[in-house]
């Protein structure tokens, strides 16, 4: 029974990713004469060189923080969208803990993850708590969080952390007690990767294991009956919302302290939406959260290959994963064909 | 002539249950066809086949003896068939009129406004002929399930209904609503409507029908005359085994007071007052039935008692201890059990497991957690006895509660709050929906808590099981308790209908004997 179940997840899954992307390569087709070369630079680009891989393995790990700090939200039935803002404003706070706090070996670093942490979950609470206290749609109130995190973000950075001296918009440079180590000598393979990896076990045990993550889960489920059955519901609205925040805030810490070793962003960059994505393709389950950041991250790395190798815009991927979620969120694709099968096996086994 | 035929149905549910397996029904023009059954039988399945909502696996249909394939509700309508669910399906904002018309308003000239006299007239016109008066202009939000009830059959009807489907429909009603619903079956069917009737009440069963199909297990087991079987060889069909429908109840040995409710009143949003100053008190080994038409404030009463419902003046003592205006998270851990009437709003979340639901007032206590965590092994063998104690039709404890039969999922909710050790248990309906073998065993289970020193609240619409259970019980009508009987040697259902219509009702003086003890 559950052997059924999974191998028709499987075979929808798949069957969805070759659809869109044979949609994919017929846009291709119009768009370029030359779509064979491009689409074999998209399918196999990502995998082609070491350091496609290791861009590959680094452009996965803030998806897996955001795809697991919707899920949690999501599990809840919360509609909180912040993850952007979250991940950017605690991006900000990690600049100031990296420049401003005492540069200790390894400590140093354990900090700003610690304070883009709390400025995440900080910036997650005020929908929570305009939630709790005025019944404030959080869709609405994380969204707008976003815009004056970015605002008030760049902020704090073009006035207060700039560095003059380098030649574009960007903070000072951390310190290098505020670097993640690199995993590999010829290439930048931060420990990110593993960190997220850590997390999503991490919440997945929070979530099927623990007390909070019951109520959590229940209050997603059915509010009423969480109230009635004495679960606090207010609380877990603000806490669920909190815990998000402190996921999507440190994703903000890792990035910087892996990848840039400064703040660098002008433009807010996008994980908190591809984290929704995210999300949705893993069913928020904090597991398959991980197959899906790399699939989603995949696809991003693929489009930039293909574009650096050919010269195609790489907006065309953002086409392609529309479909992608258009397609698999449709729960209802092939319904008929899961029931026939269902229905067959259980006729046999009745026999 | 043959209105239904159901050859050789098989339905598999997506989760690989069998609901049905070689189901044979079939129904004459113009009867009155009762199916009857256990919990989890493939009742309902069979009728959401019948009326398009699912599709069967294999099997054939025939309406009035023609083949037919029916994909969608929308089939079985123009085909003649009506259903009308347990759950209405009616929306409360709109008039009457408004509701039954839905999707085929008849429209002015230009076909832009709702003709809304045109309307009323239409149904005016169904419920005269049919014998099913309901207030045409009025909202349904307030009216009484009786009435609406009568509205969804009004739906069905005003649609050209030759075959009118009721998924249980005296659940919810009063015996004086269940008689004026019978009166007007009958009148349906002899104009030649056929009807087929859904009960667990095998009285009704009796009384209603011209022929009786019994289910079990997915099969048919087979299709009798009403005079050729009685109550007992129905449920023995039914269950495989004698179902005692007579329970003895050991006279009751009350204790001290565990709970006290003086002068209670409650203003609705609404500003219509539906509690009235309320006073009674409750012992622990004893059993207080609620009886009342269902709209005289018994379900406020209840969720006030319950940490559901905020803002009622008066006084709630619960052991020695104020407790009015506590949430439910409070009173849960001042040991207060409650079954609420609605199980799939309230007593339970049908998209998470059976074992989940089962903890879900105790999740945080042991055995079931430590400081933090989780002890999945505790819960699942808990899980598993509570299935077994209380005969859930499931394969496995992680089965989620929506896929269960509407009974299986009462007894969910029964089984959690039967065994949260508390010291009042507050029983709104508890027996709604459940077949004849589980009523027999959550009323001996109800009696039995009782003599372990519970003090239970009993609510219920079943004045046979008020009559059967209480050691003592109140009347309720318009949000006053207008009759208190101590003893209920002798009474009869017939005078707590009295009270409960507010055709009688006694002194103030003995009224106040509810809360002196
Ligand atoms: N949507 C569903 N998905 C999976 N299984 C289901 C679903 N609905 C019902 N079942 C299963 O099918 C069986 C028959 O259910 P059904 O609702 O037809 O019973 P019933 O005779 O109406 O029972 P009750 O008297 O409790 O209402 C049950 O074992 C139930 O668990
Ligand atoms: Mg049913």
């Amino acid at each position: 029974m559950r052997r059924d179940r999974i191998i028709f997840e499987t075979v929808r899954t798949t069957l969805t990713i070759l659809i869109a992307l044979l949609i994919g390569y017929v846009i291709l087709l119009f768009a370029t004469d030359k779509a064979n070369e491009a689409f074999k630079w998209f399918l196999l680009g990502p995998l082609s060189t070491k350091r496609r891989i290791v861009e590959l393995l680094n452009r996965t790990t803030p998806l897996i923080f955001t795809g697991l700090a919707v899920s949690v939200v999501f599990q809840a039935e919360i509609f909180n969208i912040g993850a952007e803002g979250q991940l950017f404003f605690g991006a900000v706070a990690a600049t100031f803990a990296a420049l401003y706090f005492p540069h200790i070996k390894f400590l140093q670093i354990i900090l700003v993850m610690l304070f883009a942490m709390a400025a995440g979950g900080a910036w997650a609470a005020v929908p929570a708590y305009m939630k709790a206290k005025w019944n404030a749609s959080e869709l609405v109130s994380s969204l707008m969080m976003n815009y004056v995190a970015f605002f008030f973000g760049l902020y704090l950075v073009n006035y207060h952390m700039r560095d003059v001296n380098a030649g574009a918009l960007v903070s000072y440079r951390f310190p290098r007690t505020a670097w993640l180590p690199r995993m590999l000598r010829r290439y930048n393979l931060h420990p990110g990767i593993l960190i997220a990896i850590g997390f999503a076990l991490l919440v997945w045990f929070f979530l099927y294991r623990t007390k909070y993550g019951y109520e959590l889960r229940m209050v997603g489920k059915n509010k009423e009956f969480a109230r009635f059955s004495g679960i606090k519901v207010e609380n877990v609205v603000i806490y669920s919302q909190i815990i998000s925040g402190m996921i999507a805030g440190l994703a903000g810490a890792i990035e910087l302290m892996g990848l840039y070793k400064r703040f660098v962003w002008q433009m807010t960059p996008g994980y908190g939406f591809d984290g929704i994505i995210v999300a949705l393709l893993a069913r928020n389950n904090p597991l398959m959260v991980i197959p899906a950041a790399l699939f989603i991250s995949y696809l991003r790395t693929g489009s930039y290959v293909m574009g650096r190798m050919t010269g195609i815009a790489p907006e065309i991927v953002v086409m392609l994963q529309a479909i992608m979620i258009l397609l698999i969120t449709a729960e209802a694709f092939l319904a008929f064909w899961k029931r026939r099968m269902i229905e067959k096996s259980a006729m046999s086994r009745e026999e | 002539m043959k209105a239904v035929q159901m050859i050789n149905i098989v339905k598999v549910y997506p989760n690989g249950i069998v609901a049905n397996n070689g189901v044979n029904f079939e129904v004459e023009v113009g009867e009155i066809h009762s199916l009857v059954g256990e919990n989890g039988a493939g009742k309902t399945t069979l009728m959401k086949i019948l009326f398009g909502i699912e599709q069967p696996t294999q099997g054939e249909i025939r309406i009035f003896e023609k083949p037919v394939h029916i994909s969608s509700p929308h089939d079985a309508i123009k085909l003649g068939i009506g259903m009308v669910h347990q759950h209405f399906m009616l929306v409360p904002s709109l008039t009457v009129a408004e509701n039954i018309v839905l999707g085929m308003e008849p429209t002015k000239a230009w076909g832009t406004t709702i003709d809304m006299d045109r309307a009323v007239e239409m149904v005016n016109e169904v419920a005269e002929k049919y014998g099913l008066p309901v207030p045409a202009k009025e909202v349904v939000l307030d009216l009484p399930v009786g009435i609406k009830q009568r509205i969804e059959i009004l739906k069905a009807l005003i649609r050209g209904a030759k075959i009118l489907i009721l998924d249980e429909p005296t659940a919810v009603l009063t015996p004086q609503e269940t008689e004026e619903l019978f009166v007007a079956l009958k009148n349906l069917a002899k104009k030649g409507m056929t009807i087929i009737f859904i009960s667990h009440k095998l009285n009704e069963v009796k009384e209603i029908s011209d022929r009786i199909t019994v289910l079990r297990d997915g099969k048919t087991m087979g299709t009798y005359r009403v005079e050729d079987v009685t109550e007992e060889e129905i449920s023995r069909l039914m269950v495989g085994r004698d179902v005692e429908l007579v329970i003895d109840r050991p006279p009751a040995k009350p204790g001290r007071v565990v709970l006290q409710v003086k002068d209670l009143s409650y203003y609705r949003e609404d500003g219509v007052r539906v509690l009235k100053g309320v006073s009674f008190s409750l012992r622990s080994g004893e059993i207080l039935g609620v009886a009342g038409v269902e709209g005289n404030g018994q379900r406020e009463l209840v969720e006030i008692l319950t940490g559901l419902r905020f803002g009622a003046t008066g006084s709630i003592v619960l052991n020695g201890e104020e407790v009015l205006g506590l949430t439910a998270y409070d009173l849960r851990r001042k040991k207060v059990a409650h079954i609420p009437e609605d199980r799939i709003e309230k007593g339970a979340a049908v998209k998470a497991s059976i074992a989940e639901n089962l903890i879900s007032d105790r999740y945080y206590k042991r055995p079931f957690s430590g400081r933090l965590v989780l002890f999945p092994k505790k819960v699942i063998e808990f899980a598993k006895k509570a299935i077994k104690m209380f005969s859930i039709k499931t394969d496995s404890p992680l089965t989620e509660v929506g896929m269960l039969s509407g009974g299986n999922m009462q007894k969910v909710v029964v089984a959690r709050e039967f065994t949260s050790g508390a010291d009042l248990l507050v029983a709104d309906q508890p027996t709604r929906g459940i077949d004849v073998g589980s009523t027999e065993f959550v009323r001996k289970k109800i009696i039995e808590v009782r003599d372990s020193g519970v003090a239970v609240l009993l609510v219920s619409a079943d004045l046979q099981e008020i009559l059967q259970l209480s050691d003592r019980i109140i009347v309720m009508y318009k949000g006053e308790i207008v009759g208190y009987f101590d003893k209920n040697e002798g009474l009869t259902e017939e005078d707590l209908g009295y009270y409960m219509l507010g055709v009688k009702r006694h002194d103030p003086d003995r009224v106040k004997e509810a809360a002196l003890l």
